[in-house]
């Protein structure tokens, strides 16, 4: 690494940006909760940052609260709490920590939440509706679901200017318009299309960065880890989504990957072999999980979750902002479907994320709490390999529940699969 | 629209005859009625759990044929998924990888997140096309009719793909006043289990209404109007049998055997088996735009079920409705493994009947279930408790 590197801290700085706003995101939530102020609160998968932060509604993500209480070895506790209530160990562990949360006060492990004041949602993952019936019956607060119509089948997308797709984007507009009427009802407060606009303005330069240094990730050697940074910036993408600040911390992040790539900064110091992650990560033993791939010399270049996990942002969909709702709506449209389709439909973009990246084994980790990500998955494995001729590993833990994370397995299964893929690449060395 | 009629083993039986076949039909894993329509020519569309407008596909002359699972082992389907998965998606896939099922257009809906998988899933398996039917998830919004007449009109112009005919507005019409008549008499079905339960025994009312699914409504329709007058001067006395509603059967279903078991001790005199064939609650209307009528009785007369969200229908409160008109004693709260939605919706369930002071049975279930010994028991535990605490009442 350079003088100027370590001068100027360029290499690091989206990590340390991230944690940084991460800290900052939390502790005003902290300031909330302790002023009884109410939340809004959202999910990954179409969060709308961008309307909510015009009505200056504090965003809070139970998603990533949830996965917070797992990296930090504390879900048991709150899974625990959940089940003694009657809720199943068989549903999903992201809804159990957040009712335990719910239970403790808002109290979590990085802060406190503030109380839902009202809950905005999609149909991206049906959980979620599910999880929002749960707020209503608590708090009595509204919660409004739009309801967003994916792709009928596959190949099947449709796009601007087609009839169905029109037709979807009209009753996607036709909730917006009920929800900010909704909106101004919860927070007495009139709508400002300016600020929607100016916020907009703002979720525009970050999808167009993240959609950037995502490419810029097909880079030799990898410049991020797709698994452990990448839940950083889907962090920051997530939480900051409309400001500022998550505009500015994406732009940062394009500076800093395109210098690595231009001084040859991998994130491995020996890059053996590029992979691919589908599913959620196993959060119960976060850091370990990405170590056993490492160990190997592997990175992962590209996830399904840096996709679905950012609300499709990473299609890099930029608003016209001189027509703010409709635009909204084609967005939301387009990058919910988005989520979706990398989850039900993804085959097609597998293969060709495999192709550009140049990725040299495919990691398919179905998880027991998330039907939506999981159901898929083997047969999708299958379907990939039917196109391509690449090694895959197909592993099952969770991202929430120790109880069904065995390391030890897991570890087995990994070295085995790196056994192969060194085998492999020494039977191509060979000469014939 | 039937090229041929797919079920004549019930006609010249008695009553018991009658249920007896049905019964038969309900069990065989090799949907002879689905085959006898292929095998006349005709085609068919499959549709997943829990409500699908088949009004629409019937139109076209095509059978609608309900794929609710399957009490098979997923020899083929097992790979394709995941450990964590109810029973249901998997042996639905596997009647069509296994053979039992041929179909020309397969179309779930987005109930759930394993089942708006189970269309890329079995897209990939078979040759026809694999759709997901987006029924509203915000069924409050005044946008969800236009929107949902919309995509009924989508729907029927996938349909005319298959016959290569327009399903004209005429012949929707007619087809709901089928679907119509067929509902009345699945209304009929249930006022009897509600008012004389006795009368007819939970898993025959069971195969009776599930048998719907497999066959032209016409057929259904006839079988009803000769079933329910015989079910209505059957001399049967009442015994000494709890009165309860069973909750949880909206998609995947409960063994028949269970259903039986329940049976033995309990008066099932509601329950939400199926509901799918039932969640328009009266007539759709038969002028104007069908599709429109279609939509609007979708989300405005309609039942509940954990896989609707609906502000306006509470499913606690639903259900505590359903347990009062039907003046059930108790509650069998059961729920399918691994169902997402069930399991989560049980826990609201038992709170609202704990404040209410219902009684309630909470079980899980697989349609592969064989052995019912520990839940008869269990079951017979907790009604014997009712029982003696009304004795004791009284």
């Amino acid at each position: 690494m350079s003088v100027i590197d370590t001068k100027n801290g360029l290499v690091g700085r989206g990590n340390r940006d991230g944690a940084r706003l991460f800290r900052e995101w939390f502790d005003g939530l902290t300031a909330d909760a302790d002023a009884g102020r109410g939340g809004a609160y959202v999910f990954v998968m179409g969060s709308l940052g961008e309307l909510l932060r015009s009505f200056d509604l504090p965003l809070v993500f139970p998603e990533i609260n949830s996965l917070q209480t797992a990296v930090r070895h504390q879900a048991h506790d709150y899974l625990n709490e959940a089940e003694d209530l009657g809720y199943s160990p068989d549903i999903c562990g992201y809804v159990k920590a957040d009712v335990a949360t719910q239970r403790r006060g808002g109290v979590l492990p990085m802060g406190r939440i503030p109380k839902p004041q009202i809950a905005v949602l999609t149909n991206a993952c049906n959980t979620y509706i599910k999880w929002a019936e749960i707020w209503e019956r608590m708090y009595g607060m509204p919660s409004y679901v739009i309801d967003i119509p994916g792709t009928r089948q596959a190949g099947g997308q449709t796009w601007r200017g087609d009839e169905g797709f029109e037709r979807d984007r009209r009753y996607v507009a036709a909730q917006l318009k009920e929800l900010i009427t909704l909106l101004e009802q919860v927070t007495k407060q009139p709508f400002d299309i300016d600020r929607l606009r100016e916020n907009m303005g703002h979720a525009n330069r970050m999808s167009r960065s993240w959609k950037r240094v995502l490419e810029l990730n097909q880079s030799r050697p990898a410049l991020f880890n797709a698994l452990s940074d990448g839940t950083i910036y889907l962090g920051v993408c997530n939480g900051f989504r409309g400001s500022e600040q998550g505009a500015k911390y994406f732009e940062d992040l394009v500076e800093e990957m395109t210098y690595k790539r231009d001084h040859g900064i991998g994130t491995l110091v020996d890059e053996r072999f590029r992979l691919v992650f589908v599913g959620v990560p196993c959060y119960p033993i976060f850091r370990r999980f990405s170590e056993m791939f490492a160990e190997h010399g592997g990175t992962f270049v590209h996830s399904t979750y840096l996709w679905f996990a950012s609300g499709g942002a990473n299609l890099g969909f930029e608003y016209d902002l001189s027509d703010p709702i409709e635009s909204l709506a084609e967005g939301l449209l387009v990058g919910a479907r988005d989520a979706m389709d990398s989850m039900f439909f993804q085959t097609q973009a597998l293969a060709t994320m495999v192709d550009e990246f140049a990725v040299d084994g495919v990691v398919f980790h179905p998880i027991k709490s998330c039907r939506t990500v999981s159901t898929g998955l083997a047969d999708q494995r299958r379907a990939l390999m039917a196109m391509r001729d690449i090694p895959s590993l197909f592993i099952e833990s969770d991202m929430m529940d120790k109880r069904v994370v065995s390391e030890a397995q897991l570890k087995n299964r990994i070295d085995a699969f790196f056994e192969g893929l060194e085998s492999r690449r020494l039977q191509h060395a060979t000469p014939r | 629209m039937t090229p041929v009629r797919v079920f004549p083993e019930w006609q010249g039986r008695d009553l018991d005859g009658i249920l007896r076949a049905c019964q038969d039909l309900l069990e065989d894993t090799d949907f002879p009625t689905a085959r006898r329509w292929r095998e006349a020519g005709g085609k068919t569309v499959g549709h997943f759990q829990v409500y699908f407008p088949e009004e629409i596909v019937h139109a076209a002359g095509v059978l609608p044929l309900k794929i609710r699972g399957a009490p098979i082992e997923p020899k083929h389907a097992d790979s394709r998924f995941g450990s964590y998965l109810c029973s249901v998606i998997k042996t639905s896939l596997e009647l069509a990888l296994s053979g039992r099922v041929q179909l020309d257009l397969f179309v779930t809906h987005p109930i759930c997140d394993a089942a708006r998988n189970l269309a890329a899933v079995w897209g990939r398996n078979v040759g026809y096309p694999c759709q997901i039917l987006y029924l509203p998830q915000n069924a409050a919004s005044p946008s969800a009719r236009g929107y949902l007449s919309e995509e009924y009109a989508r729907l029927r112009g996938e349909v005319e793909k298959i016959t290569g005919q327009a399903i004209t507005d005429d012949a929707l019409r007619a087809s709901i006043a089928v679907f119509n008549d067929n509902r009345a008499l699945l209304r009929e079905v249930y006022a009897i289990k509600r008012e004389t339960p006795w009368r007819v025994a939970a898993h025959e009312a069971y195969a009776l209404t599930a048998i719907a699914g497999l066959m032209p409504r016409e057929e259904h329709n006839e079988l009803l109007r000769a079933v329910l007058p015989l079910l209505r001067a059957r001399d049967a006395r009442p015994k000494d049998r709890i009165r309860v509603v069973f909750e949880g059967g909206f998609c995947e279903q409960p063994p028949f055997d269970l259903i039986r078991a329940i049976g033995l001790s309990c008066y099932v005199v509601d329950d939400d088996l199926l509901i799918g064939l039932r969640w328009i609650l009266s007539d759709v209307t038969t002028t104007g735009d069908p599709l429109a009528a279609l939509a609007e009785a979708y989300l405005e007369r309609s039942s509940y079920s954990p896989v609707q969200h609906d502000p306006r229908k509470l499913k606690e409160a639903m259900l505590l409705a359903r347990v009062r008109a039907a003046d059930a004693k108790a509650v069998i709260v059961a729920a399918a493994k691994m169902c997402e939605p069930g399991l989560e919706e049980q826990v609201a369930y038992v709170h609202a009947l704990d404040e209410a002071r219902i009684p309630y049975f909470v079980t899980e279930f697989e349609e592969g279930m064989t052995t019912f010994d520990q839940l008869e028991i269990q079951l017979e535990t907790f009604v014997e408790n009712l029982l003696f605490a009304e004795e004791v009442k009284s």
